[in-house]
């Protein structure tokens, strides 16, 4: 059946083809990974902003109260509150604290706080959701409903009863709060392994001889890094908030360690005669939240290989 | 003689549902010799897809299989898992219906040519990479050094078919699977993919099962042809026994239903009446007597064997086999 007439025959017709290719302009250049990533998010100006914006405060953060010459907790006898200045740009808190150097620290501590949740949540749920959506079965019966039951259980009121007994530490806070956040994302991973384990390229993943973990870990989460990403950038705003709202009602982060709740909380009294000092922290607080948002949305975009508007 | 390279034995596969057991493959006994491509034809539904699943150990849980498939001397039905990776993507390969969602569309095509390499291989990347774009190379994908670079959506259909024929071929297997190959192709593209799949099984000498409802695409590659119908094996013969020497109804009104170029305009294409049988509820006897035109009586006992036709290998399952060979011979087809 392989004679020479139709080698022959093949051999032309896939030349032929190879050329038909090479005219139709097919060569769209090997651009790396990386770089289209970078090509399709710089499509996004406000992700851009969002990006040099959230790395200039995070820099701003961590090496101001280090530039500066006082400390959060060093208090300026004769000082309290004082008004911006030149050697206070912020002000001073009513105990003559420096009010900048307590709102940078505050937000050091805050954005800890809220990357550790995202990281904590995102593993938790990653790994439960994966595992329920691939197994199915019994395994999935489980764990969906441990994580329906982390959903139902009324989150302020666990974080109240729990912060008393547990709270006040930097880290004990955010891994209360990423014991409540994980099943959002356990439900959106779960989903997601329910849709890809039924895609033939998983099928054809294991008919080359695959293994379950590397069916799972190479070939289908990598598909579903969009929707995470996008989820753990959400949990980092979501978490900024949800700390300063428990920090203010002084279940979060205990004073004298600034977090951007608890400075929001001294001066919740000083509304009408100082805004600014409850507005500053405030502001941090949004800046941070609306900033996380509008990165997660591009990056979705960017981490999308299918996606067309990088070329 | 030469042993059979895949040795398949009243092979069943029945799937629970809530409507009742569905037997998508009933008692499928067939060989395939080392080199030889065999053919698996049939329409929709007559379970050719789910032998071939089956033999993979593919299937869902839920799916009860019994019978055997012994290749190169090891059974694959309820084989353990450990085994059958190791015969998996290295000495069965297998090339799937659609390329678009058979491969990973967050991974480059070199990347998971490579990953099929390096799964059974002991290779340095570098060598895997060099090997990924000689594949490349060898089913027809031009530029392969920079094409192998790109990802799947980068490549047009035709360009994915022939990547995934590249992966089946990556390790030399001993037999191929091809599962609808150009069914979902372009018809100017599936003959160029039909070289690339004869190119890759001459050049690897692998066997091939091929599954298909086209019967064009039996005659330009097939030895050997199964015809089937309601998870049976109707017939079974060389090619030229199953074009030319037909000897069963249901394959005459497939070669019926094709269009021939040299037809004259009179010339009506004849369909199968009826639709193929509900496999949850089998009509009596022959399954396919409610849509035969031969159908007499005797059909309507029990379902005929698979009997030989002229004592060969050419084997067919018909009560009326001479009556099929007479209106083959006064047939224009």
């Amino acid at each position: 059946m392989t004679d020479l007439g139709s080698r022959q025959q093949l051999e032309m017709a896939i030349e032929a083809e190879a050329a038909a290719l090479e005219a139709e302009g097919l060569d769209i250049e090997a651009r790396s990974m990386r770089r289209q990533t970078w090509d399709r998010f710089r499509k996004h100006p406000v992700a851009v902003v969002s990006l040099f914006l959230l790395l200039a405060l995070t820099t701003a953060f961590w090496v101001g109260p280090w530039l500066s010459p006082y400390t959060y907790d060093q208090v300026l006898a004769g000082l309290p509150n004082e008004g911006p200045s030149l050697s206070h740009p912020f002000g001073t808190d009513q105990i003559g604290r420096d009010l900048m150097v307590r709102v940078f620290t505050g937000g050091q501590i805050s954005m800890t706080i809220a990357i550790v949740v995202a990281l904590l949540t995102t593993f938790i749920g990653t790994v439960i959701g994966a595992v329920a959506g691939f197994f199915g079965g019994w395994v999935d019966n489980v764990l969906s409903a441990l994580t329906n039951l982390f959903l139902i259980v009324p989150g302020l009121l666990v974080l109240l009863v729990v912060a008393i007994k547990w709270g006040g530490g930097v880290y004990s806070t955010a891994v209360i709060l990423a014991l409540l956040a994980w099943p959002v994302i356990a439900r959106v991973v779960r989903g997601l392994f329910i849709q890809f384990k039924e895609q033939e390229f998983v099928q054809a993943a294991i008919a080359a001889g695959a293994k379950p973990g590397r069916i799972m870990f190479r070939h289908i989460i990598p598909n579903t890094f969009g929707p995470i990403i996008v989820n753990a950038t959400l949990a980092v705003g979501a978490a900024i908030v949800i700390e300063s709202t428990l920090s203010f009602l002084g279940l979060g982060v205990r004073p004298p360690t600034p977090s951007l709740g608890n400075i929001i909380q001294d001066y919740r009294g000083a509304i009408d005669s100082d805004p600014t000092k409850v507005l500053l922290p405030g502001l941090f607080v949004v800046l941070i939240t609306l900033c996380a948002n509008f990165l997660g949305d591009a990056l979705r975009d960017a981490l999308d290989p299918t996606s067309r508007r990088g070329h | 003689m030469t042993a059979p390279l895949l040795s398949v034995k009243d092979l069943s596969v029945t799937f629970r549902s809530d409507d009742g057991d569905l037997t998508a493959v009933r008692g499928m006994s067939f060989d395939v010799m080392p080199g030889e491509v065999l053919a698996v034809v049939g329409e929709s539904g007559s379970g050719k897809s789910v032998t071939s699943l089956a033999i993979m150990g593919l299937l869902p849980r839920s799916a009860r299989v019994s019978g055997s498939a012994m290749f190169d001397g090891r059974e694959l039905i309820g084989a353990d898992l450990k085994q059958l990776r190791k015969i998996r993507g290295k000495d069965i390969a297998m090339i799937f219906q659609d390329p678009m969602t058979a491969l990973n569309p967050v991974f480059t095509i070199g990347s998971q040519i490579v990953e099929a390499i390096t799964l059974h291989n002991d290779m340095s990347d570098k060598a895997a990479w060099e090997r990924a774009t000689e594949l490349l190379n060898l089913v027809g994908i031009p530029d392969p050094k920079r094409r192998v670079k790109l990802y799947p959506h980068e490549y047009s259909g035709g360009m994915r078919q022939r990547a995934m024929i590249a992966m089946a071929m990556a390790n030399e297997p001993k037999l191929l699977i091809a599962d609808e190959p150009t069914t979902a192709l372009d018809v100017t593209i599936q003959a160029q993919v039909l070289q690339v799949i004869r190119k890759a099984q001459a050049v690897t000498g692998a066997a091939m099962v091929l599954i298909t409802h086209d019967l064009g695409v039996v005659a330009g590659l097939a030895d050997r042809v199964n015809v089937m119908y309601a998870g049976a094996v109707f017939e079974s013969g060389d090619i030229d026994d199953i074009f030319y020497r037909t000897a069963n109804p249901y394959t005459l009104g497939l070669l019926g239903s094709i269009p021939i170029l040299t037809a004259r305009v009179s010339d009506k294409l004849t369909p199968i009446p009826g639709a193929p049988p509900n496999l949850r509820r089998l009509p009596e006897g022959c399954p396919f007597r409610p849509r035969c035109v031969f159908a007499t009586e005797v059909c309507h006992g029990s379902e005929p064997d698979l009997m030989a036709v002229n004592g060969g290998r050419h084997r067919s399952r018909c009560y009326h086999i001479d009556k099929v060979a007479e209106a083959r011979a006064g047939s224009t087809v």
